[in-house]
């Protein structure tokens, strides 16, 4: 009996709690807060996240009325959620695929581009790896497993580890087609299978900040002062040169890319001021302090309307075969 | 009137508590369907070879899953190696050796070591745990199957430990005394008899030591490297490995739903749920197989 009433109890403080979570429920309802009129839900590439927070932050202070929500997980995320609209911006660090345009078409939108910043990746070793500078020839034979050794670049007698992003990164995609396969698109070179996969930038940071046989790359953005950048030369008897906004500009660098983010057709409204923000001084400015490369303003010409690129014919990817 | 409404009661807590049992069994089963509904289509779209091939990028449509089944396999064991001595110890300690104040003491911190996120011990790995793997065994890296290993078997003890002391405390004490009275020492008591008498009861704390080792992801994602390669050296165990947990969870996230890559994600849980039933059938064989003897000797 005393069992059945304590149960019976519970029930009851259980229902009331659902009541009154109903109750405070209708009360925000009631009193409407000066809330945003719009909300703009922003989701995707995990090295634009930051990027993309800063962005909403500033913006938000100049115009309270729109909600810009920031989501990372991934440009491949991002470009899901935009497919599905479960999201208004898709950031990516990487180009839309073929397949994922087809399956926006399918399901009535049509992805558009706009490239809202420039990103160098960035080779980094340990600080006592004494290696200053690399060829892009060198690079794609060290991560593709024929250069095993640090003594065969110049450097000690020590095994080389490789680090990359997981292979759904944009950035592991832009550094295997430009760097291990350098540009061919007919060179099937893959990853090392020792290639160490690490699930986040975090990840990489902290074994090439332990580890003297470590060799990673990152965006720049992510780079700390704990670790040591080399120098990349495009070819063997090329300069050797750093990465930075001077160098990503006079494509002097050579692995650069653009940040992108795509929209559900052409943009609109609030959507549409906020990109052409981005795209405005304040928010290039916002792009140089999380550590990448503005746009240069000539190239940026009238706003987003002159960037839209798209539809376009997009590389072959494995699986639309 | 008044007489039927507690029976009426009755019933309706009856019905409530059927169905919350069946509703159990019901998710399992969804679970199982759809785990098959997503997963199957892999086994059409790829090629069989492929899907067993040695090589596992996604991107360029290689889905060879063997890297990962010995990978996780890899791990697992070495995890058990670890672990099984580890644990025994520790619960023959406990239930055999220690003094009251100690075992009440022992017991609630064993609970408290099972109650840490696997992500904490991730991270513990990743920071303290392989720098120390990278300098002491001079590999190339510290986050290799081995780091994975370690900690995979200090997530198995608190559950081997749990589990094997309850077995040993199930050991009728008439067989200890019985040993101690034909002389036998405190040592050969607990190796002769308590744990052979134990023994069913041991192999169950294993068996569940390996289904929490080769189910976990989070802590492995972060200290095993996640290199998809063939551990095929007799130093493998050394070396970086990629489990199939880590994969689903690296990889679902980012993959277009209805590709290939989907369902052959899919598939890798398939396939980790048949070696795990593997492995726990095989343990039941060796329980089944076991008792007889067990029982026999009760009846003696």
């Amino acid at each position: 009996m005393t069992l059945r009433s304590r149960l019976g109890a519970a029930v009851m403080l259980a229902l009331l709690v659902a009541l009154g979570a109903c109750g405070t429920q209708k009360t925000d309802r009631g009193t409407p807060a000066p809330a945003a009129a719009v909300r703009i839900q922003n989701k995707g590439s995990d090295t634009m996240v930051n990027l993309a927070l800063a962005w909403a932050e500033a913006y938000g202070q100049i115009h309270p009325e729109v909600e810009i929500a920031v989501t990372g997980g991934g440009s491949g995320t991002g470009i899901a959620a935009l497919i599905n609209k479960t999201a208004d911006i898709a950031n990516a660090s990487r180009q839309i695929k073929t397949e994922e345009r087809s399956q926006a078409q399918a399901n009535g939108v049509e992805p558009m581009e706009v490239e809202v910043a420039r990103d160098a990746i960035a080779i980094v070793v340990h600080p006592s790896n004494p290696v200053n500078g690399l060829t892009v020839p060198q690079l794609s034979a060290i991560f593709s497993g024929q250069i095993t050794n640090w003594r065969e670049v110049g450097g000690q007698d020590r095994p080389i580890v490789l680090l990359s992003r997981e292979s759904n990164s944009g950035t592991h995609v832009f550094f295997l087609e430009h760097v291990v396969r350098q540009g061919s698109t007919d060179d099937r070179t893959l990853f090392s299978p020792d290639t160490l996969l690490m699930p986040s930038s975090e990840g990489i940071s902290a074994e090439v900040r332990r580890n003297p046989n470590a060799i990673g790359y990152d965006g720049l953005g992510y780079v700390t002062p704990d670790q040591k950048v080399v120098a990349v030369a495009p070819a063997a008897a090329k300069p050797y040169v750093l990465p930075m906004v001077a160098t990503v500009n006079d494509g002097s660098y050579p692995i650069a890319r653009a940040l992108y983010v795509y929209t559900a057709g052409e943009s609109q409204g609030a959507i549409r001021a906020y990109l052409d923000w981005i795209l405005g001084p304040a928010g290039q400015e916002i792009v140089k302090a999380q550590g990448f490369v503005p746009l240069q303003q000539s190239d940026i010409g009238d706003g987003v309307q002159g960037l839209v690129i798209g539809p376009f014919p997009r590389w072959q990817d494995s699986e639309s075969e | 009137m008044k007489a039927s409404k507690p029976r009426r009661r009755e019933l309706v807590v009856e019905t409530l508590i059927r169905v919350a049992g069946f509703s159990a069994i019901f998710f399992v089963a969804l679970v199982f369907l759809f785990l098959l509904r997503e997963g199957l289509p892999a086994f059409w779209k790829t090629s069989l070879g492929n899907l067993f091939g040695g090589r596992w990028y996604p991107n360029e449509g290689m889905f060879g899953t063997w890297p990962l089944i010995l990978g996780s396999l890899l791990v697992t064991a070495g995890a058990v190696i670890i672990a099984l001595p580890l644990g025994l110890a520790t619960a023959v300690f406990i239930r055999e050796l220690a003094p009251n104040w100690l075992r009440e003491i022992l017991k609630p911190l064993i609970e408290v070591l099972a109650g840490i996120p696997s992500v904490v011990l991730g991270f513990l790995g990743m920071v303290a745990i392989a720098p120390l793997v990278r300098q002491f065994l001079h590999v190339p890296t510290g986050l290799t199957a081995f780091t994975g290993s370690l900690m995979l078997a200090y997530m198995a003890l608190p559950t081997m430990i749990s589990v094997a002391e309850d077995a040993i405390d199930a050991v009728p004490s008439s067989y200890r005394d019985g040993a101690l009275a034909m002389g036998a020492t405190h040592w050969q008591t607990i190796w002769r008899v308590i744990l052979p008498a134990a023994r069913s009861g041991v192999i169950i704390a294993v068996m569940l030591g390996i289904g929490r080792a080769i189910g976990e992801t989070m802590a492995v994602m972060m200290v095993t490297g996640n290199a998809a390669r063939i551990p095929h050296e007799w130093d493998a165990l050394f070396l970086p490995v990629r489990t199939m947990t880590a994969t689903i969870a690296a990889e679902m996230g980012e993959v277009a739903q209805g590709s290939t890559h989907y369902h052959v994600l899919f598939a890798v849980g398939i396939l980790l749920f048949v070696v795990t039933f593997l492995i726990n059938a095989i343990a039941s064989l060796v329980i089944i197989r076991g008792s007889p003897r067990r029982g026999g000797r009760l009846m003696g």
